[in-house]
């Protein structure tokens, strides 16, 4: 074969090519990006719930994001049964220390990790939350023990503004 | 054919047809050949094309009247059924419309699975197919959205959950689809803006698919290849269209029982409850179309495996023409692969029925044999079904059993008998 040399057609054609798919990319970028959360959106990116009225054993939910937090103010029977979990006995594991900084309040997207459902209150083998959508049961730490979702809720950031109210975001 | 020879009679028409073929284009419709023993599944495809003009003239006219807001679409819709003339009429004929356009593709899907329609030289027709298909469901579940109800709420929820199974960028791409953090109004204004652009995608597609349908021609029930124009071939026109139009009103016929006499049944009564982000309805269930899949899904006990599984189980589809290694197409001549199609057809329905029952005990084992059964019947049966098999003799001709000549006479004559 012989040598082929690069032309000033080749080079031409080559720069041409870069650059309009440079720019094909420039455009189509807003295109897709429009899509993602809005200002408006982000904006109300944190929320602050007053649970004074929260007794023991009971869990209050609100709407944070468009999806529901679950706080659960925790008996101390809840609250030992979450601690005393060894950690080989879980899908996902987390301490129950890490996931509850103060023991009696358990905050957590109550958002199941598998599809996305609402889990139950008090339902499930696990004395936690159990997903009606594809049956995923949850401790009372909000850890997945059984069924098809992947992750323990999640928990969210979140801080005691005063000894009522819990910031969320 | 003789499409290039066409000539239209008067002056104006041979004006306008050099200028722009459409006559020719018409002649070529009408007296375009078609193989004389096409029976009535072969009428599908005339009543999908019904139903996809129906959801697309329905639709037009619901979204004159529909808001697509979260705080609005609800009561949207009630205002369409209660307050706009025949307002309820039309949306039962498009909520409906969706299901019978369904059950028209699963026919023609399993009539093209009988007789070997996917193979050579029609892989293109099927591959056109799947994807018409795959744009259907998702024209179908981005429609069920729209009311705003709970199942539109939670099964938007759940479907677009899934491509959070995706390693490392799923949970960007589920924020991205939400345009949020979860379902909320930004979802159910690109939906709409959606579910209205891809029945005129279908559209094209359906135009793909019929121009590839007539390069080869239709295959028949005989499943040989046949020459055209000949004996063996009728005109479109009367004879196909007659008998599309006669199987099509009896289509209609049922399509009208469920529109005036039970036009909810197919539905969720859920759905009449207004979207809720604060609580699941206890039992999640897609449309009835789409339950297999459900089932393939849920069978799965890992979140990535159990997508993944429902994907292969569609997708597995458009790669049929190379996985079945039989020359024969008719399963008339396939004794083995008749009896495997029939077992196909149950385990679909199987699946259909445990994807709309909970997801345990029994239900559960039957939906994981199930679906464990559907992927051996593609990847594993017909493979080596197309080398094992023993088939009947096939005749040459459509006519040829009928007029004689043939070294297998009366294999073929039997064989015949059956189609009928």
């Amino acid at each position: 074969m012989s040598e082929k040399k690069t032309k000033r057609r080749d080079f031409l054609f080559t720069a041409t090519t870069a650059v309009g798919a440079v720019g094909a990319a420039a455009v189509v970028w807003p295109m897709i990006d429009q899509m993602n959360p809005d200002a408006s959106v982000k904006a109300l990116a944190s929320t602050e719930v007053d649970v004074s009225a929260l007794t023991p054993g009971n869990t209050l939910t609100v709407l944070w994001r468009g999806k529901p937090v679950f706080i659960r103010r925790r008996t101390q029977e809840e609250i030992d049964e979450a601690r005393s979990v060894k950690m080989e006995d879980l899908i996902h594991p987390e301490k129950d220390e890490d996931r509850a900084k103060n023991p009696e309040w358990l905050v957590m997207l109550g958002v199941c990790t598998h599809l996305g459902c609402v889990p139950l209150n008090d339902k499930g083998d696990y004395n936690g939350w159990f997903c009606p959508c594809h049956g995923s049961h949850y401790d009372t730490s909000g850890r997945i023990r059984k069924g098809p979702a992947p992750w323990n809720m999640e928990v969210p950031k979140y801080e005691f503004v005063n000894a009522d109210t819990i910031k969320i975001g | 054919m003789s499409d290039h020879d066409y000539r239209p009679k008067s002056k104006v028409g041979q004006w306008f047809n050099d200028r722009l073929p459409l006559l020719t284009l018409a002649n070529h419709l009408t007296d375009y050949p078609t193989p004389k023993n096409l029976n009535y599944w072969w009428t599908f495809g005339g009543i999908l094309t019904f139903c996809l003009i129906t959801q697309i003239v329905t639709g037009l006219t619901l979204a004159m009247h529909y808001i697509a807001h979260a705080d609005m679409a609800f009561e949207s819709v009630e205002h369409i059924m209660r307050d706009v003339n025949y307002g309820w009429l039309i949306r039962y004929i498009h909520a409906n419309g969706a299901s019978m356009f369904f059950l028209a593709v699963y026919i023609h899907i399993f009539r093209s699975l009988f007789y070997g329609s996917y193979k050579s030289p029609r892989e293109i027709i099927w591959i056109l197919g799947i994807i018409i298909y795959l744009l259907m469901m998702a024209a179908a579940f981005m429609g069920y959205v729209l009311p705003w109800g709970q199942m539109s709420f939670w099964g938007a929820t759940v479907i677009t959950n899934l491509f959070s199974a995706i390693p490392l960028v799923g949970e960007g791409i589920v924020t991205w689809l939400w345009g949020g953090y979860s379902v909320d109004n930004p979802t159910l204004t690109r939906f709409f803006t959606l579910h209205y652009l891809i029945p005129f995608l279908i559209l094209g597609l359906v135009v793909l698919h019929i121009w590839a349908l007539h390069v080869p021609g239709n295959n028949n029930p005989v499943g040989i290849d046949i020459k055209k124009p000949s004996k063996d071939t009728v005109p479109f026109h009367p004879y196909i269209v007659i008998k599309d139009g006669f199987a099509l009103l009896m289509f209609m016929i049922v399509f009208a029982f469920f529109v005036f006499y039970a036009p909810n049944i197919l539905g969720h009564a859920d759905n009449y409850i207004e979207a809720n982000p604060m609580v699941t309805p206890a039992h999640i269930v897609p449309e009835w179309y789409l339950l297999p899949f459900y089932a393939i899904l849920r069978s799965v006990p890992d979140k990535l495996l159990g997508v993944v599984a429902m994907l292969s189980a569609i997708l597995i589809l458009a790669v049929l023409p190379w996985l079945d290694t039989s020359k024969i197409r008719s399963a008339v001549f396939r004794p083995l692969y008749k009896q495997f199609y029939w077992i196909l057809v149950a385990d679909v329905l199987i699946l259909g029925y445990v994807g709309a029952m909970p997801a345990e005990g029994l239900y559960l084992l039957i939906a994981r044999v199930a679906t464990a059964y559907y992927f051996l019947h593609f990847l594993v049966i017909l493979p080596v079904l197309g080398f094992k098999e023993k088939t009947l003799p096939v005749p040459l001709s459509i006519t040829e059993p009928i007029l004689g000549g043939s070294p297998n006479l009366a294999a073929a004559r039997n064989k015949e008998s059956k189609i009928e």
